[in-house]
């Protein structure tokens, strides 16, 4: 069983605060197929088309006969672990800061030997089941873990350093005052958040739940309005350096088309709320965020937008709205390929729609706002960077995998 | 089955060169390899001319292969190979220069192998190493060579019983071995409780179990028996030699090398078995791959290595002489050389030029390489029975 990660050391404030490393990024395109899986929490490789041979590393034709059709698939995770040391030295910045290290040789149960990262919970030999999760790099990686999740086992070293585990991270969360915003709070402050900062975009509007939410000894309020810009700068001045995970979960629905709406005045707010908003946050504290993320075992690790699965499958009755969540997704394209060098993952939920009172009128399933906070923990806890929370999200992408046009069809006459 | 492999008939190695290592250098491999070449025409009194065959290899040349080093030299070979496969390069370059003589496609092969070491150029070798080793073991730690063998060592000493003792015992030997060469960078004595209480690299692999990666560069001639004796070159006679890559790709992990494979193969051609070697240069990275070689290559059976290490001693004086230029654990791995090493240092033994560390009356040498660890396991293989010619 894995120690729980002990609280940060009050920070030397006249020590240099350590610049952040990153383990090797470099891979064939191919081996991008592993970054697919993990980005989407699936444990996937290749498979021969013809002989239904498993393939790693990742191959250009199979191995065995030599046929080009190769696709990635979901495998069987098991294996035996029959070989393993202790690095006490590396050629590599990054794990030479985090030596001692494990790695060691799986055989998989579905044929391959793979070389991976051993967790300390694993047996000395014997049977273990692989994970394939986002390294600090953003690129996969293959994990042994025991067979059952153990206590505290993302604090494990091996595992600590690639996930964004919320366990003792200061947090804001640009809305705390929105449902989901309120129910992600909750869940933060139970996976062992250390302080849970909340915006809040309306402190003139009582809410009996965030009143009570307030008074948590891990909770602070702070007015906060991602459409101001005086706001944010205040935010950045009084807290900046003070938080380690930024979730942006912006709340602004309006039904509406193009053609009939009053002017560019729907248009305007909607990206004031999803896209500049989102934008005026990442310039207020994103070079925050990367200067710090190599401040120990704590340091800043991740930024978390809340988008909806509309922003990858634009709803025309919600013409406003549906642009700005593309904006916000492509902006969140461009922040995560700025963080990545200081290791700062970028997280995107791409939700159904939510059961709150803007989206009234939208027939069932709707995804319940503690269903949100939960998979975004769980999100953080592993890295995953891609996330499609809810079945209406699922539906819809693979919809969109199928055929796109037929999706955009279906969803110009969707009611 | 295989047509008949064609005996070496009629064709020798002479002229064995070493150019002096040195942990750090900052000049680039073709500087090295130059120099090798220089020093093959010095001992014979060629002329750069009379080399009409090129065989090089090289892990640091950049961009450069053996045909870039071409017209860095000004040669104009008739002939020209380059080896890219490491600890195998050695005896890989001999099966070829000396298929290439004894055809008549070159009259004198200059078989040449060197690296530099910057400061740095080791990290580089190693994160560049291969699309595999990029994709899936370089990011995994980025132990390099050392975990890769640090993974087959654990496996070797649990299956079969092998422990840190035998290891030493082997490298305790090699360095008693290179306290006898003037070219081993290492000049310290070794003793079995300093090997044991080394720090840990990667364990099970220690310190003592580890090469010091050096710059450095070796070199040989090939050429038919009846120009040797015109140049008065002592030379060499090549008695069988194997060959393999990426043997038993079904092995969970590296247990055995290519030479299981081939070892029969070997000993018919050679027509003498390996109680008949007066000494044995193998290819010593680590430790590990030091017993898999023999018992792979027949000298105990499978398993037994350990036993066959307790059972003798592997000084210049002892039951099996042994790496007895030390070795790469002792001289140091100068990169591709390191491939060389071995082979060159047989070349020594079997003219009588192997001055301090010359076993007594050496007429049969088994030399043995190892090389390339593209992913999880060292593909290449190669092993080369050799005899002693006339002056």
């Amino acid at each position: 069983m894995s120690d729980p990660l002990p609280p940060p050391k009050k920070k030397n404030p006249v020590a240099r605060t350590p610049a952040p490393t990153l383990p090797p990024a470099q891979r064939s395109r191919t081996a991008l197929g592993l970054t697919r899986a993990a980005a989407l929490g699936r444990f996937e490789m290749q498979v021969c088309s013809s002989c239904q041979s498993v393939q790693y590393p990742p191959r250009e034709v199979c191995g065995h006969c030599l046929h080009d059709g190769l696709h990635w698939q979901t495998v069987p995770n098991g294996g035996q672990l029959i070989a393993s040391t202790t690095l006490h030295h590396s050629n590599d910045l990054y794990f030479k800061e985090r030596l001692p290290w494990r790695v060691g040789m799986v055989r998989m149960d579905a044929g391959p030997s793979v070389v991976a990262h051993i967790h300390a919970d694993c047996p000395e030999l014997g049977a273990v089941r692989l994970a394939l999760l986002a390294d600090r790099s953003g690129q996969a990686v293959l994990h042994a873990l025991p067979l059952k999740d153990t206590p505290h086992m993302f604090d494990a070293p091996t595992l600590r350093a690639g996930s964004c585990n919320p366990a003792q991270r200061r947090i804001l969360v640009s809305d705390g005052k929105n449902a989901v915003g309120q129910a992600i709070a909750q869940v933060l402050l139970s996976a062992g958040a250390q302080r849970v900062l909340l915006g809040d975009p309306e402190p003139w509007n009582r809410d009996p739940a965030f009143e009570q939410l307030r008074q948590h000894p891990q909770v602070q309020v702070l007015a906060l309005d991602c459409t101001s810009a005086d706001s944010v700068q205040q935010l950045a001045a009084n807290s900046g350096g003070q938080i380690e995970i930024v979730i942006h979960n912006p709340s602004h629905i309006r039904d509406g088309g193009l053609l009939y709406a009053k002017g560019i005045l729907p248009l305007h707010e909607a990206l004031q709320s999803h896209a500049i908003g989102l934008a005026r946050l990442a310039q207020a504290l994103g070079p925050a965020l990367a200067a710090r993320a190599g401040d120990g075992s704590h340091g800043a690790c991740a930024w978390v937008n809340l988008l909806s699965i509309h922003a990858l499958a634009p709803l025309p009755q919600r013409a406003a709205w549906s642009a700005a969540q593309a904006a916000a997704h492509a902006l969140s394209i461009s922040l995560r390929a700025e963080l990545a060098p200081a290791g700062v993952r970028v997280l995107n939920l791409y939700c159904s729609p939510i059961d709150e009172p803007w989206e009234q009128t939208t027939p069932a399933p709707k995804l319940a706002p503690s269903a949100v906070a939960k998979a975004l923990v769980q999100a953080l806890i592993t890295g995953q960077e891609d996330s499609y929370l809810g079945d209406i999200a699922e539906d819809i992408r693979a919809r969109q995998q199928d055929n796109a046009k037929a999706l955009e069809r279906e969803l110009a006459q969707q009611r | 089955m295989s047509t008949a492999r064609q005996p070496y008939t009629g064709v020798v190695l002479t002229t064995p060169v070493t150019i002096a290592y040195e942990r750090y250098s900052i000049h680039s491999a073709h500087r090295w390899l130059g120099k090798a070449l220089w020093a093959l025409l010095q001992q014979t009194g060629l002329a750069k001319s009379a080399i009409d065959g090129l065989c090089a290899s090289s892990f640091t040349l950049g961009a450069d292969s053996a045909v870039a080093l071409v017209q860095h030299l000004n040669l104009s070979p008739r002939w020209l190979d380059h080896i890219p496969m490491g600890g195998a390069s050695g005896v890989v370059a001999l099966r070829r220069a000396a298929r290439a003589v004894q055809a008549g496609d070159a009259d004198i092969v200059a078989c040449i192998a060197g690296d530099t070491n910057h400061v740095d150029s080791f990290r580089h070798t190693v994160s560049g190493f291969s699309r595999f080793a990029q994709d899936a073991s370089y990011p995994y730690g980025a132990g390099g060579p050392n975990a890769s063998f640090a993974l087959l060592t654990d496996y070797y000493m649990r299956h079969y019983g092998a422990t840190r003792e035998d290891f030493g015992k082997l490298c305790v030997a090699q360095r008693d071995n290179a306290l006898r060469n003037p070219l081993a960078l290492m000049k310290k004595p070794l003793t079995l409780e300093q090997y044991l209480a080394a720090r840990p690299i990667t364990s099970p692999i220690h310190l003592f179990d580890c090469v010091m990666p050096c710059a450095g560069a070796e070199g040989f001639l090939v050429m038919s028996e009846e120009r040797a004796r015109a140049l008065q070159l002592p030379f060499v006679r090549i008695r069988a030699t194997i060959e393999r890559h990426n043997a038993f790709p079904e092995d969970a992990i590296q247990w055995r090398g290519g030479w299981a494979m081939d070892k029969d193969a070997l000993w018919q051609q050679a027509g003498c078995a390996p109680a008949d070697m007066d000494f044995m240069e193998a290819y010593d990275d680590y430790p590990v791959i030091n017993l898999l070689q023999i018992e792979d290559l027949g000298l105990c059976a499978k398993g037994q290595a350990a036993q066959f290490v307790r059972d003798n001693d592997f000084t210049l004086t002892g039951s099996l002489p042994f790496n007895t230029s030390g070795g790469q654990l002792s001289v140091g791995q100068a990169g591709a050389a390191g491939g060389y090493l071995g082979l060159v240092q047989a070349l020594r033994q079997l003219t009588g030029s192997a001055g301090a560390t010359q076993v007594p009356d050496a007429r049969l040498g088994l030399v043995s390489g190892f090389g390339m660890i593209n992913y999880d396991r060292g593909l290449c293989s190669g092993a080369a029975v050799l005899e002693r010619g006339a002056a």
